[in-house]
């Protein structure tokens, strides 16, 4: 690949290296595959991307396929009985009953899916719309980069969570596409802006003005020259704004605008179980700690990603 | 070691000279050695310094970025970030003192009031939300106890003397608003405001042009003539040193190679490093020469090699350079060397 | 300075049009009628929903109903609602509970946040800083939702339970400020987590710079190196920080306001979207945008203020 071909604009060959000699590594950080590498590389002797990529794949897998979890099936009605309702922990119900008498386990395990659609929709959309409009932004400056700056600015200025409330308030039923729109909406000007950001200073570097002295066409700069190097960025955020955006439909769900019932999100759960949660806690705090923790292991994940690559931090 | 109490630096007089014993140079450095932690390893910067200076005594410590000039430095004042850093051996006798010795509280005590330090970077150096005339003044108020009016008419004063125009009126001015030579004046003055008898100055010229580089210099040497105080000054430029200095010590690979007055050095380097650094700046009485750069890179202080740390770069090596390390040689009363050749190198005859 | 002002005044103006705008085509896309969900199951009479019509301007075209709300807006009116009540006054008392809840916030942010940072800056890389490191992860990973009722059930009804203390109300307005206790801190969780990293790393960073190696030069003493030398620095990104959050802070209430019954801004405006009120929702957000486009210029001024680099620029 040409990205990974050696800078053009290198120092003069004895102070790389000597560079290169002192660190072990020097001639390759300029390489996003040798900075890739070297990320992987120190992300596994990490215990935090340990712990949060066995969590994340704990609830991916539960997101897919819920059945190998329980044996009940929460959207079958007949499974609840009204005369088991609010009951603690037991044998038959490991998290007790809720208002309905339904098995909170089951639907816990249940909720998983519309949360990770929502968050792993919503991060897709704001990668890519954020990400690709930033990129160009960035490259390319000018009255297009500085509309979209000013467009972003705007959205900075509206509350999201009211900002999602109003936009979900159009559609005349929440659903998950719905409530996944909505987030993306607000949410991709913080995308754009890193994606920008990073991509300005990639711009600069000598590797990029050596291929553009070169003659590279402008979508091979952007693409093969600029992108791979300037990514690292928007996959940080994202990563953590997977968590964020999970934590944000169990937010809107629990208010009534996300998703609706009889479909079954944590957010709805926890809404369900209010009314009588002062007798009856488990209903709600059984969603809310896997809410929370689905959340931690996202944001950890970003967290220990962001560690592996800062170089500063090394 | 001896034994150091809380009261002994308030028993030594303020300002140079006077009842001291005249056997106690100002400042003398013995077998320093620091070294810092990092992930490869310890980095050894210093391996093991000896210098001495006396009152109203300039010494020019020279060598590349490094060497360990600036380590040493630090560790006499004592502003090295421990950890990484570590001093692992030696004594730093400040007036028979070793300062090494003192708690963290009489050491503070010795800085600023008795032992003064400027920066290469007068820009980074100085805080950039106070006014100069405040940080100034803050050596008054806090070592004296000045009133805050005080503090300032002394500032002025300093200003004046370090000769910054309009000195009055730019008290209330913040770092960024004045140039870098100005900036350079500033440091000057707060390290000289409570009449020090050590200055150390590393690299107080380098960031600068070079007509503003002689201007910094002969202030520095007239503040010290007028003063009496002694200097440490720290650079990689030998041009710098010349008019400055009365006796140089040049570091190489955290260890001084050479020390010996500074027209001795000049007129004939006992040093292979210290020939190769004179070879290799222009000078007017040996023009027509030919330049010479030091080939090769300095050593690595992860993995030191054995022997002779400027082997691998020295024209007179010869086989044992690299499996026995040099003493430092004494050539005269005031001059060493740490090569075993260096009567060839005095001789100027290639090995 | 006076040319840093003015062009920061500047960029505030179409930061607003663009959000009122905004907010006002969602608004004007939500679906229903209003003149007809205000009569509820009746049939209003034809020459009503005619005078209402022309009232609201409902017959004009999006951008007269922008303009004229943009027009009223200006002379500080926030239009009326269809049942003919002024928006301002409903806004204003809301506004005062969301106000209080966010300052608690943002006081609990300050205080904890900051010594928080400043206690792990300090002590750096050993057990403690660890410790706080980890306390702040979990505070941005747990949910407004989970901690509001995990905090309600622990602190109002555990604590009251067991031992008789009724110190922290856990719902409505009624008992003055402990009535915001709760609330405040759920609210200000995530920001405190910020505020904790934040501080610490720019304390850090600034403990590392070359004027406070200067200070240590100087003969100064640790408290005063620390004190005034650093924290003087580390303080200018934190205190930009917390202004900017006050706007944040007042926007993302709305969950907190739901779970601890707070009657503000965030509870008003889900209301008002669920009445089919659009002067009122409208009226809101607007505000809402006001008060973060409004936090931010003070803040950058404070930033002048706070850094003479930017002063004299």
């Amino acid at each position: 690949m040409s990205s990974a071909a050696p800078p053009k604009g290198a120092p003069p060959k004895t102070r790389r290296a000597r560079h290169a000699k002192a660190s072990g590594r020097g001639a390759r950080t300029a390489r996003p595959a040798g900075l890739w590498r070297d990320a992987w590389h120190d992300l596994r002797r990490r215990p935090l991307f340990t712990v949060s990529a066995v969590l994340i794949a704990v609830v991916l897998v539960m997101a897919a396929v819920p059945s190998l979890f329980t044996s009940v099936d929460p959207y079958d009605a007949a499974g609840c009985v009204l005369g088991d309702a609010r009951q603690g922990p037991s044998a038959a119900h490991w998290f007790g009953t809720d208002n309905q008498g339904c098995d909170t386990y089951a639907r816990t395990v249940y909720g998983a899916r519309n949360s990770v659609l929502v968050g792993l929709g919503t991060t897709v959309l704001t990668a890519l719309a954020g990400g690709l409009l930033g990129l160009v932004a960035g490259f390319r400056g000018g009255w297009l980069d500085a509309v979209l700056s000013r467009v972003t600015e705007v959205f900075f200025a509206i509350p999201s969570v009211l900002g999602a409330l109003l936009i979900l308030s159009i559609f005349r039923t929440g659903t998950v596409w719905t409530v996944t729109l909505a987030l993306a909406v607000l949410a991709w000007p913080m995308t754009f802006r890193i994606m920008r950001a990073s991509v300005i200073t990639a711009r600069g570097q000598d590797y990029v003005v050596a291929a553009r002295g070169l003659g590279a066409s402008a979508g091979r700069l952007m693409f093969r020259h600029i992108l791979p190097n300037a990514i690292a960025p928007l996959i940080v955020v994202s990563t953590i704004n997977l968590g964020v955006f999970i934590a944000a439909e169990a937010g809107l769900s629990f208010l009534g605008l996300g998703v609706q019932s009889p479909d079954i999100t944590w957010g709805l759960m926890i809404a369900d179980a209010r009314a009588r949660f002062h007798e009856a806690a488990g209903p709600l705090l059984f969603p809310a700690a896997l809410l929370s923790v689905t959340v931690l292991a996202f944001i950890m994940l970003g967290d220990a990603v962001r560690d592996a690559l800062d170089p500063k931090l090394r | 070691m001896t034994g150091i109490t809380g009261g002994t630096p308030s028993m030594l007089p303020a300002w140079g000279g006077g009842a001291v014993p005249r056997n106690e140079p100002l400042l003398a450095v013995e077998d320093l050695h620091v070294e810092f932690a990092t992930r490869q390893g310890a980095v050894k910067a210093v391996n093991g310094v000896d210098y001495t200076l006396e009152a109203g005594e300039t010494l020019a410590v020279l060598g590349e970025s490094g060497s360990g000039k600036s380590v040493t430095a630090q560790a006499i004042m004592g502003i090295l970030d421990t950890p990484p850093a570590r001093v692992t051996r030696g004594r730093v006798l400040f007036r028979g003192t070793d300062l090494l010795g003192l708690s963290e509280e009489n050491r503070a005590r010795v800085r600023g009031r008795r032992i003064a330090m400027i920066f290469q970077d007068a820009l980074s150096a100085l805080n950039p939300v106070f006014t100069v005339g405040w940080q100034i003044g803050e050596m008054f108020r806090v070592h004296q106890g000045a009133s805050r009016r005080d503090a300032e008419r002394r500032a002025v004063e300093l200003m004046d003397r370090v000769r910054i125009p309009g000195a009055a009126r730019r008290l209330h001015d913040y770092p960024h608003q004045f140039s870098g030579g100005m900036r350079q004046r500033i440091m000057i003055a707060m390290a000289v405001a409570l009449e020090p008898e050590l200055l150390i100055a590393d690299e107080p010229t380098t960031a600068l042009d070079v007509t503003v580089q002689a201007q910094i210099m002969e202030l520095l040497t007239e503040i010290q003539r007028e003063s009496g105080m002694g200097m440490i000054l720290i650079t990689h430029d030998l041009g710098v040193v010349a008019d400055a200095a009365d006796k140089i010590a040049v570091m190489y690979g955290g260890r001084i190679v050479e020390h010996a007055l500074v027209h001795d050095a000049y007129r004939a380097p006992a040093h292979p490093y210290t020939r190769g650094l004179l070879d290799s700046i222009p000078r007017i009485d040996r023009k027509g020469r030919e330049l010479h750069a030091i080939t090769g890179l300095p050593p690595n202080l992860l993995d030191m090699p054995p022997g002779c740390s400027f082997a691998p770069r020295c024209p007179y090596r010869q086989g044992d350079c690299a499996v026995e390390a040099p003493p430092l040689h004494r050539i005269g009363p005031t001059r060493g060397s740490a090569c075993h050749y260096w009567r060839e190198v005095l001789d100027g005859s290639h090995g | 300075m006076g040319r840093y002002v003015i062009r920061r005044l500047l960029q505030v103006i179409p930061v607003l049009l663009g959000a009122t705008f905004l907010i006002f085509s969602v608004v004007f896309a939500l679906p229903g009628d209003p003149i007809a969900s205000m009569a509820g199951d009746k049939r209003m009479p034809p020459h009503i929903v005619a005078e209402l019509t022309e009232r609201y301007h409902l017959d004009d075209p999006f951008l007269v109903q922008y303009w004229h709300y943009l027009s009223g807006l200006l002379q500080g009116d926030f239009g009326e609602t269809f049942a003919g009540g002024g928006v301002s006054e409903i806004i204003a008392g809301k506004f005062q509970v969301s106000l209080n809840l966010a300052l608690t916030a943002l006081v609990m942010e300050t205080v904890v946040g900051v010594g928080l940072g400043f206690y792990a800056a300090l002590r750096r890389g050993r057990a403690q800083d660890t410790l706080v490191l980890a306390a702040t992860l979990l505070l941005i990973s747990v949910p407004t939702l989970v901690t509001g009722f995990v905090l309600q059930l622990l602190l109002g009804v555990e604590l009251k339970r067991s031992t008789g203390i009724d110190f922290f109300p856990i719902s409505g307005a009624f008992d003055g400020w402990r009535s915001y206790l709760l609330p405040g801190f759920v609210l200000a969780g995530t920001s405190i987590a910020y505020l904790t990293r934040l501080t610490r790393t720019t304390l850090a960073e600034t403990l590392r710079a070359d004027y406070v190696r200067t200070a240590v030069a100087k003969g100064l003493p640790r408290r005063r190196i620390v004190g005034r030398h650093a924290l003087r620095n580390a303080l200018i990104p934190v205190v930009t920080y917390l202004g900017a959050d006050l706007g944040t802070l007042m926007g993302s209430a709305v969950i907190t306001e739901t779970i601890f019954n707070l009657p503000g801004l965030g509870q008003e405006l889900f209301r008002s979207i669920y009445e089919r009120q659009q002067p009122v929702v409208v009226g809101i957000v607007t505000l809402l945008v006001l008060v973060y486009v409004l936090a931010n210029l003070v803040v950058d001024l404070l930033y002048a203020v706070l850094d003479p680099r930017i002063r004299y620029e």
